[in-house]
């Protein structure tokens, strides 16, 4: 077990390397020179831009840039912004609000998702079966800014039961902003989880145990939801690890200063050296949520074993 | 079993009623403090280094100019810092401070407070976005040359320090207006602890302002200010404030509507019809500073002729433009500065920026304009330009029967090395706005000779002997006043050869809840912070 998470963790490390030259590249090939678009109308003086481009080495070619950064990175040294601020602050300052909010959403989505998702699958076809598959629908097809911006209207304004945005109100104030960036994965969350219940539950172990009289609540928890959880906890991890790079649209209708907004102005500034940071930061996570994912198809399926 | 679900279900409705129950209290302020709306400061918060709204308007918070100006006649005053900025042949200007100011730490400000830091500022290895509001100044030039990676001085020679109280600046060449320069923020003063730490400084600024830093600047959130007591323009009327940082204006604003956001300026787009009515008389306007022309790309042939450019600029309608595009949130532009500064006359372009289509179409045949070749627009993509632009466009091939095409598709930073490359095959978006009320900053940095690219903004590649001769003269005037009259001089020249077509000026719009009171938009474009009183707390 030690052995296989610490194989993967080591593979992880061409994957990360792979990814940073790519997101790198990228970014080195977008049109345009940032330094110029830095002083807007009022141009800066040619003195200035030269000092800018040798700081942020942008005269070099692409293979240089990459090599310098990685050297400093291999020092510990993610780099600064075009304003001088350290990409490292930068992510610690953000990095705790996106993974609260994700976790608020995380919770939401566990616990929405999977309560209606087996509910669902024990009264197929009653009116909260057709409920809960009407309102996903609607969750699916309704784009996240248009929820966004009708809860912030009507719970935050119009009934005034949550604040407007921002974070000043702790944990409170992630409630409804947790509630919009879950909505979609709630959805899939428990149509999943009705597909996969109805199947084990009409599977032979689960009519074995009923016929043992074993209690409906055992049998369908132990018996049911154990084994169904399979598919919905890979889609769970894999949607943790895309909220802890930051949700853009919510981050930014609910003004709450995470991960996504940071990444968003700065692809827009062309800073590459803030994008690869960040952006490797969220591929790390993506493993390492697989990673834990993985882990736990042992303890819901004790026979899956790991080589 | 049976009782765990019964337990689940009370646990939820209480959960439910908890939520029902705290309707309404979620509004949050803060008692003393008042907030206001801003976005992102693009850089560290020190005066020579920020050129930008977001971060302009926290330094105005914490800085006081040494020149102030009349809020209606946008004459200088001498209301900040300085006592007095007098000359004799307005090339050696001597600045006399008022005694007894100190900075937020308790320091003195003294002259080689203000000597020191614009020296700092204007040394290339610092690479301060402000370093070129000093290139006026003798000595300049060395501390912006670097040799063997070092600038070759330090020190600005044209600064000399006099005493505690006063020094002297002197200029390359005369400049009647130098004293409203002065009213900008790259000119304040840096305490001597800046100089240990200058971006430890950037993060939590001592300035010598009517507000002082409690906190440091985070990012994506703000900072919160207190009032200084010891402060000498005049004390704050409340007793801290704070800035508010948002990313999108449509949150900020109903954040005001439920009274968690006390003051935002620039309105999301959407609100500019309603917010009227809706905020009534905590509703605010004034002029902007920023004025939006087409620029005409002289060095293209098909827009040499004068006759074409006069054709363009009349047959845009811009009352129409302003009325049905924008909401009112922009008036038409007449000339080539803005009400908010000295020397503004209201129509000195007159009929050229008049719409007329009938005359157009003459002049556009007398030029042998072709017509079959459509007309390029323009501007960067992503700003939401897209509406006004399309909107020129339809005017001219419905006024002028020329089709027009739009070219929309580059960011800013791909559009701005274009310009100053000469790639622009049509007229494009040029927007500019003030960093001190002269009319002077409308005229020379934009069309002198000297400041074509990349020397300057000059991307309309203009170059008229007349216009620099007249800048000059304006210059050397005797005072302010006469100075005005010579840049208008140099204005007409603009009118004669329209390099650019004036089009609009902005409206600066704010709105504030009922918590605050006595709220005032400057010319500048921003809040008079120590002005704002604080009403008793609801």
């Amino acid at each position: 077990m030690i052995r296989y998470i610490g194989r993967r963790l080591v593979m992880a490390i061409p994957v990360l390397l792979g990814t940073s030259f790519l997101i790198f590249a990228m970014v080195y090939a977008l049109p345009g020179d940032p330094i110029r678009a830095l002083a807007g109308d009022q141009p800066l003086p040619p003195e200035v831009v030269a000092q800018l481009r040798a700081e942020h080495n942008l005269d070099e070619p692409l293979l240089m840039q990459y090599l310098a950064y990685l050297g400093q990175l291999l020092q510990g040294n993610l780099g600064t912004d075009f304003a001088g601020n350290s990409v490292a602050e930068t992510i610690a300052q953000r990095l705790p609000i996106t993974a609260r909010l994700a976790i608020v959403a995380i919770i939401f989505e566990i616990v929405f998702g999977i309560t209606a998702g087996v509910l669902c699958a024990l009264h197929k076809g009653s009116w909260f079966d057709n409920l809960v598959l009407v309102s996903t629908t609607v969750l699916v097809s309704v784009p996240v800014f248009v929820l966004a911006f009708l809860a912030q209207y009507v719970f935050g304004f119009k009934l005034g039961w949550f604040p407007v945005a921002g974070i000043a109100n702790g944990w409170y104030s992630l409630i409804l902003p947790g509630l919009v960036l879950a909505s979609l994965s709630m959805a899939y969350v428990a149509r999943l989880t009705r597909t996969s219940m109805v199947e084990t539950l009409g599977a032979d172990h689960v009519r074995t145990a009923r016929s043992k009289g074993i209690s409906e609540l055992r049998v369908v928890t132990r018996h049911g939801l154990r084994n169904a959880l399979i598919p919905v906890v890979t889609f769970i991890g894999a949607d943790l690890g895309a909220m802890m790079g930051g949700a853009i649209v919510t981050e930014s209708v609910f003004n709450i200063p995470g991960i996504g907004r940071a990444v968003f102005d700065a692809v827009r500034n062309q800073e590459g050296p803030v994008v690869v940071g960040i952006v490797t930061m969220m591929v790390f996570f993506f493993i390492f949520f697989n990673l834990v994912v993985d882990v736990l198809y042992g303890v819901l399926d004790p026979r899956i074993r790991y080589e | 079993m049976r009782q765990r679900r019964w337990v689940t279900a009370l646990v939820l409705t209480f959960a439910l009623a908890l939520v029902a129950g705290c309707s309404g209290s979620w509004a949050h302020t803060t008692p003393g403090v008042y907030t206001v709306y801003v976005g992102e400061p693009q850089n560290a918060l020190i005066p020579g280094n920020t050129n930008e709204t977001n971060g302009g308007n926290v330094i105005d918070a914490l800085f006081a100019p040494l020149v102030t100006f009349d809020d209606q006649t946008l004459d200088p005053t001498y209301d900040g810092a300085a006592e007095s900025v007098t000359s004799d042949d307005r090339i050696t200007w001597t600045v006399k401070l008022k005694p007894g100011w100190t900075f937020h730490d308790g320091t003195p400000v003294t002259a080689e407070s203000y000597v020191k830091a614009w020296n700092w500022n204007s040394l290339a290895s610092n690479s301060y976005v402000n370093a070129f509001f000093f290139a006026n100044i003798v000595g300049y030039t060395d501390l912006q040359s670097m040799v063997d990676g070092k600038p070759r001085a330090t020190e600005m020679s044209g600064l000399q320090v006099v005493d505690e109280q006063t020094f002297t600046v002197t200029l390359k060449a005369p400049f009647a207006v130098f004293p409203i320069t002065l009213g900008a923020r790259a000119f304040s003063p840096l305490p001597e602890v800046f100089y240990d730490d200058p971006s430890a400084f950037g993060r939590k600024p001592i300035g010598n302002g009517p507000f002082t830093a409690e906190t440091e600047w985070t990012r994506g959130r703000g900072m919160t200010l207190a009032r200084f007591d010891e402060f000498k323009g005049g004390v704050a009327k409340a007793p801290g404030m704070g800035f508010r940082v948002y990313t999108e204006q449509s949150t900020g604003y109903t954040d005001v509507l439920a009274g968690s956001l006390d003051i935002m300026v620039g309105l999301p787009e959407d609100a500019r019809g309603s917010a009227p009515a809706t905020f009534e008389d905590r509703y605010l306007t004034r002029a902007s500073s920023s004025i939006t022309s087409l620029g005409f790309p002289l060095y293209d042939p098909r827009y040499a002729d004068v006759r074409v450019r006069r054709a363009i600029s009349m047959a845009i309608n811009r009352e129409l433009l302003a009325d049905i595009i924008f909401d009112g949130s922009v008036t038409p532009a007449h000339g080539f500065a803005t009400p908010v500064v000295d020397g503004f006359r209201p129509d000195p372009c007159g009929q050229w920026c008049s719409f007329d289509p009938e005359t157009a179409n003459k002049l556009l045949d007398e030029a042998g304009f072709d017509r079959s070749k459509p007309i390029d627009l323009w501007f960067n993509a992503g700003s939401g330009h897209d509406q006004w632009m399309l909107a020129v466009g339809n005017m001219l091939r419905r006024n002028l029967g020329v089709d027009f095409q739009l070219r929309g598709h580059l960011q800013f930073a791909q559009l701005l090395p274009l310009q100053d490359e000469k790639g622009m095959t049509g007229p494009f978006r040029a927007a500019w706005s003030m960093v001190y009320p002269s009319i002077q900053y409308y005229l020379n940095p934009r069309f002198g000779s000297a400041a074509q690219p990349p020397n300057g903004s000059n991307t309309s590649f203009y170059s008229s002997a007349d216009f620099d001769a007249a800048i000059v003269k304006a210059d050397g005037a005797e005072s302010i006043p006469a100075a005005n009259t010579g840049y208008q001089a140099a204005e007409d020249v603009l009118v004669t050869d329209l390099p650019q077509a004036p089009i609009f000026i902005g409206v600066v719009q704010a709105v504030h809840t009922t918590r605050v009171t006595n709220v005032k938009i400057t010319p500048f474009g921003g809040i008079d912070y120590a002005g704002v009183e604080l009403l008793e707390d609801r």
